[in-house]
């Protein structure tokens, strides 16, 4: 892509133009993702107005697998919501390398913590791959079309194919459930940083058989922090290693 | 409801557990990232951390799924599951990192699986 000027566009031109987004190929995966997603929440018992609920008011995919996963292994309020909390403190970070990017001089607080709501995975490098073709004060709008519109889209769509689920064999049911710990580990593994978050995916995924044994209704609290405690010393052995050798 | 734990005998119920365990828990983090954009360095080791237990937490529940799912994955035996989610990140692998390969190749193992079920 050439560095031409911005072309010249209204407000609603950079709305219309974020909305575009959602054909995107990381928005498209994602909409995958969620076809998967709408499968997981029936296989967990849930109704499809809770799936749908879910999706607009979450939003960030991890933290809802993990809310489907707790309420699946019967976790309690609490223990659930402390699991949910440790997966998505990574939002703090993301929106802290956002707000400079997006915040223009203008910019109302109430504005940026409403569109925050949007901000997960995709979006987020969506946005930072985006900003330095929009100018500063049209951010907030061409984000705000795209991620609001992912959000709608992608709630709309968990009610309706959750609804359609109902007329597949089990069978097809089962296979489109898988497709999310395949997005997952495929994803996070794509996108981990350093040594650490490759080794956490392994060290997690090992964790939970012994875990689920020890501790039934905690044993993804227990997998998740015993795993990642392991992985993120097991990285920085490695990396000292390789370092002195 | 006695143990705070999910169920839908009461029809608010399920609302609240996904607005507390849900929402709550994760939208307080991204409007902390706003009020204090200014004051947390992303690179520092805390968030390193914070990012490695965050994917495990995932990982964990990815195992959940592989290893003891409930429902229609359950009757995947838990061989194809694994073979699955192998081949899924052979493809992804060797296709430089191309996910919609790696979803296809996990969903071509489930598949070519039912088929030889039914042929059976």
């Amino acid at each position: 892509m050439t560095l031409s000027e911005p072309p010249e566009r209204t407000t609603a031109g950079w709305i219309l133009l974020g909305m575009k987004g959602i054909f995107s190929p990381p928005a498209l995966i994602l909409t995958t993702a969620f076809f998967g997603f709408a499968g997981l929440c029936r296989e967990a018992g849930i109704s499809w107005e809770e799936a749908a609920f879910m999706t607009a008011v979450v939003w960030a995919l991890p933290a809802k697998i993990i809310l489907v996963g707790a309420i699946t292994a019967g976790t309690s309020l609490p223990a659930a919501a402390f699991a949910v909390g440790l997966s998505s403190l990574r939002m703090t970070p993301m929106v802290v390398a956002l707000m400079p990017e997006m915040r223009g001089p203008k910019t109302r607080t109430s504005t940026l913590l409403f569109l925050s709501h949007f901000v997960a995975i995709t979006a987020w490098v969506f946005a930072m791959e985006r900003f330095d073709q929009v100018p500063r004060d049209k951010r907030t709008a061409f984000f705000g079309g795209f991620a609001a519109t992912l959000t709608t889209v992608n709630t709309i769509l968990v009610a309706i194919v959750f609804n359609l689920m109902g007329q597949l064999p089990a069978l097809a049911t089962g296979a489109l459930a898988f497709l999310t710990p395949v997005y997952f580990f495929t994803s996070l593994y794509g996108s981990a940083r350093d040594v650490s978050g490759k080794l956490a995916l392994f060290c997690g995924m090992a964790a939970l058989p012994a875990a689920h044994w020890l501790s039934p209704g905690y044993e993804l609290l227990v997998a998740g922090i015993g795993g990642g405690l392991v992985a993120y010393f097991g990285g920085k052995l490695i990396d000292g290693r390789r370092e002195r050798g | 409801m006695s143990d705070w734990v999910y169920s839908n005998a009461v029809p608010w119920w399920p609302y609240v557990f996904i607005l507390l365990g849900g929402w709550l828990p994760t939208d307080m983090w991204r409007y902390l990232g706003v009020v204090s954009a200014n004051r947390i360095d992303e690179t520092s080791e805390a968030a390193s951390l914070a990012r490695t237990i965050a994917t495990s937490l995932v990982a964990a529940v990815i195992a959940q799924l592989v290893f003891f799912p409930s429902g229609a994955l359950a009757e995947i035996p838990t061989a194809i599951r694994v073979i699955s989610l192998a081949a899924g990140f052979a493809a992804f692998q060797l296709s430089r990192r191309r996910i919609l390969l790696g979803i296809l190749a996990a969903e071509l193992v489930i598949g070519g699986w039912a088929l030889l079920v039914a042929l059976a």
